[in-house]
């Protein structure tokens, strides 16, 4: 598909611990669109921040390593040169056609160098501009993610800075070289709701403002996605469970995991005595179930989920679910149909969400 | 529960509570707090002098009534920890009062508030009458007794867990401060009863923390809480450190907890649609301020400091198809506690800022059916 950005197939990621192998990412395919924000989420631990230390070589190896799958990113197979250990390519690419945006702003800063330095760095070495024209242009991205009195604060430190002023240089820093694709890991999530509001705002309008960008969401805060995200994949134990429109994620949810997972959201405005919660924990990844890894909580479990891995199945155009119970959009499988009517069915008799609480 | 009213308090019981109130008119009060300040001394300088003071808590009262869930929210920094830790004893305030109906009674000695205003009596009060003790006042030994009364849940259940512990070992620990009187068996019971309430299996407890994921580690500090019978838990943020899935169980436990053991809590939080579910009432915070209380339904239909109706719409929603309101976001950022505006701590922010907000810091106003808001031009907007 042409207006494909970033397209993953069959990508996995493990580590090796003392503990075991942890297939930490294990099977996750995925598109990105130009100009879409695409939300990758998922509970601590399944794989979504691995996902994007993978599409960046970012992953500690040892441990870890990316052992299969393809990255294309227009047109380029990105674990090219990984697989090679040539680390040539992806070093042109980083920070300056694929950017990230990290959740810890103090982590990420480093502490003894004035911000201004830090994002010229990217400037002056993708744009092989000066340093004074990368500090003035560092001073415009300052001004534009809503810095008051940048070029005076080019000369300060990090500690200088809340949080949310932190944040805004770390997108000033992403968006400096105007990647292509924006990946932001949690960029909200150490900051408080007012903040949140802030600096998710000052991400989409920038991306408005640089006009192709596209954006790789990754959050726990289904409000947050809901919000700003066009289309949605969930993740859960290093694979992606349910990939659609945000709208059908949020009211005709195909999978199990995601239908759990949003009733068991305290909404406003609904007064319920008790929350619906999925039971039991998650598994350990060094202890996946053979068959689907929702398959040890899942309600809605058959026979064969404990033993074979569901694939991916398309229920609407667009809309994927890995799951047993899922039926393709345009032939009906007659043998499954009498567990059950098909679930995007089922769900928009209903009114969104609502219904099912 | 069925206690005799305490005689010697200066707590209303028959509490000024508008008649229209009909969720907590039939309920006492089990905590006061008057007036609470914690300022905490900022040291620098070549004495390392101090230099200037940070006013986390800077004047905030309301009332607790029994068996009912406050919740307290607000941003990181306005003081609702510190609040919350304050009530529990650990931080000695300020200035304030926090009054507490304990159901202690008799020979205690302790500094309790008499009818001649304060004076530190130390006679020992009748047998089964509770009293109502200053927790302000008290130092370290003279809140013993009164710990077991109130006890908190933590925000980081990987940090308030002994990793050196068995879990065993770390409920049964308030059991033989508190609780001497029941023998190595008998708190071995009890321990055992305290970790099925919170839905864990007997064959856990020698394991270590370490063993435990989030979810169940916060079940482990809730039945620490538990075990020595408090009334009022202080639950700061228990559920913002757990993922979606394993938050809706805890907080399930958390109300089938209460309603079988009529417990009181003060739910602090950042997050409000959790607070929404979980609190008869809510209080607002901002900068060391209370700046709106009301019962839970009044505050999100009809919220009115302008802090807690940008806080309302900052806050995204987890249905696409909403309609997208007009989102209010607040410019700018919370001003330093160590050097608070004077006047109103929320008028560097605020949409309908008028120019006497700098002169004196507003009062809370009662607007009826238990809504009190600390704005005097609420009105002005629409």
């Amino acid at each position: 598909m042409p207006d494909d950005l970033l397209r993953v197939t069959d990508l996995k990621t493990w580590f090796r611990t003392e503990a075991g192998l942890a297939r930490a990412v294990d099977g996750v395919d995925f598109t990105i669109r130009e100009r879409e924000v695409l939300g990758l989420v998922g509970e601590s631990g399944s794989g979504k921040s691995v996902t994007a230390l993978s599409i960046l070589q970012l992953i500690p190896d040892p441990p870890g390593r990316i052992v299969d799958g393809q990255i294309f990113f227009g047109g380029e197979d990105l674990l090219e040169g990984y697989r090679r250990g040539s680390y040539e390519r992806i070093r042109q690419i980083r920070g300056n056609q694929i950017s990230m945006i990290f959740q810890e702003p103090m982590t990420s800063l480093n502490p003894v160098f004035p911000i201004g330095d830090q994002v010229a760095e990217a400037i002056m070495l993708h744009q092989r501009l000066s340093r004074p024209a990368a500090l003035d242009r560092a001073a415009e991205m300052l001004d534009l993610v809503g810095i008051p009195a940048a070029r005076q604060r080019l000369f300060d430190y990090p500690h200088q800075f809340s949080g949310g002023m932190r944040q805004r240089v770390m997108i000033a820093m992403a968006l400096a070289c105007q990647p292509a694709l924006l990946i932001a890991d949690e960029p909200t999530t150490a900051l408080d709701v007012t903040i949140q509001a802030q600096i998710l705002e000052l991400m989409l309008a920038a991306k408005e403002k640089s006009g192709r960008a596209a954006i790789l969401l990754i959050t726990h805060d289904l409000a947050v996605v809901a919000e700003t995200c066009q289309r949605v994949a969930v993740m859960y134990c290093g694979r992606i469970q349910e990939i659609g429109d945000t709208r059908t994620i949020f009211t005709a949810p195909g999978h199990p995991y995601t239908r759990g997972l949003l009733r068991s959201l305290p909404r406003r405005g609904q007064k319920v005595r008790r929350l619906p919660t999925i039971e039991g924990t998650v598994p350990s990844l060094f202890e996946l179930p053979a068959g689907c890894s929702f398959s040890t909580r899942c309600p809605e479990r058959l026979d064969q989920c404990s033993t074979l891995p569901p694939p991916l199945i398309e229920t609407v155009p667009g809309h994927l679910v890995r799951c047993h119970l899922a039926r393709p959009a345009a032939s009906s499988t007659p043998d499954r149909a009498s567990h059950r009517p098909p679930q995007p069915t089922q769900s928009a008799t209903t009114p969104p969400c609502q219904g099912q609480l | 529960m069925s206690q005799p009213p305490p005689t010697d308090s200066r707590m209303p019981l028959a509490a000024p509570q508008p008649a229209s109130s009909p969720v907590l008119a039939d309920r006492l009060p089990i905590l006061e707090v008057r007036d609470l300040r914690m300022y905490f001394p900022v040291f620098g300088g070549l004495f390392q002098r101090q230099v200037a003071e940070v006013k986390a808590v800077d004047g905030v009262s309301f009332t607790l009534h029994e068996g009912e869930t406050l919740g307290l929210v607000g941003e990181s920094g306005c003081g609702k920890s510190t609040t919350g830790k304050c009530l529990a004893n650990l931080y000695r305030p300020t200035g304030g009062e926090i009054l507490f109906r304990s159901r202690r009674s008799g020979e205690v000695q302790v500094h309790a508030l008499s009818d001649e205003k304060r004076a530190w009596s130390v006679r020992p009060f009748p047998m089964r009458v509770p009293v109502t003790v200053d927790l302000a006042r008290l130092d370290n030994a003279q809140m013993r007794p009164f710990r077991a009364e109130i006890q908190m849940i933590f925000q980081d259940p990987y940090a308030s867990l002994n990793p050196r512990m068995t879990v065993h070992d770390i409920v049964r620990e308030p059991l033989t401060i508190h609780q001497p009187h029941l023998g190595a068996a008998g708190m071995d019971d009890r321990v055992a009863w305290l970790l099925e309430k919170v839905g864990l299996s007997p064959e856990q407890a020698q394991r270590y923390p370490h063993e435990f994921s989030g979810g169940q580690r916060q079940r482990i500090g809730i039945a620490r809480a538990l075990a020595t019978n408090p009334r009022l838990v202080i639950a700061d943020e228990p559920v913002s450190a757990l993922d979606v899935s394993i938050q809706a169980q805890v907080i399930n436990l958390l109300q089938d907890l209460q309603e079988e053991f009529g417990l009181t809590y003060l739910f602090i939080a950042h997050d409000l649609a959790v607070v929404e579910h979980i609190s008869d009432r809510i209080a607002v915070m901002y900068l060391g301020n209370l700046v709106e209380i009301a019962p839970t339904a009044e505050l999100f239909d009809n919220p009115r400091h302008p802090y807690t109706r940008a806080l309302l719409s900052a806050i995204p929603q987890a249905d696409p198809t909403r309609p997208r309101a007009r989102r209010q976001i607040l410019q700018g950022e919370v001003p330093t506690p160590l050097n608070k505006p004077s006047g109103c701590g929320f008028r560097t922010r605020c949409p309908i800022v008028q120019p006497d907000c700098a002169q004196f810091p507003p009062p809370l106003l009662a607007l009826g059916n238990g809504h009190s808001v600390a704005c005097p031009y609420h009105a002005r907007q629409n």
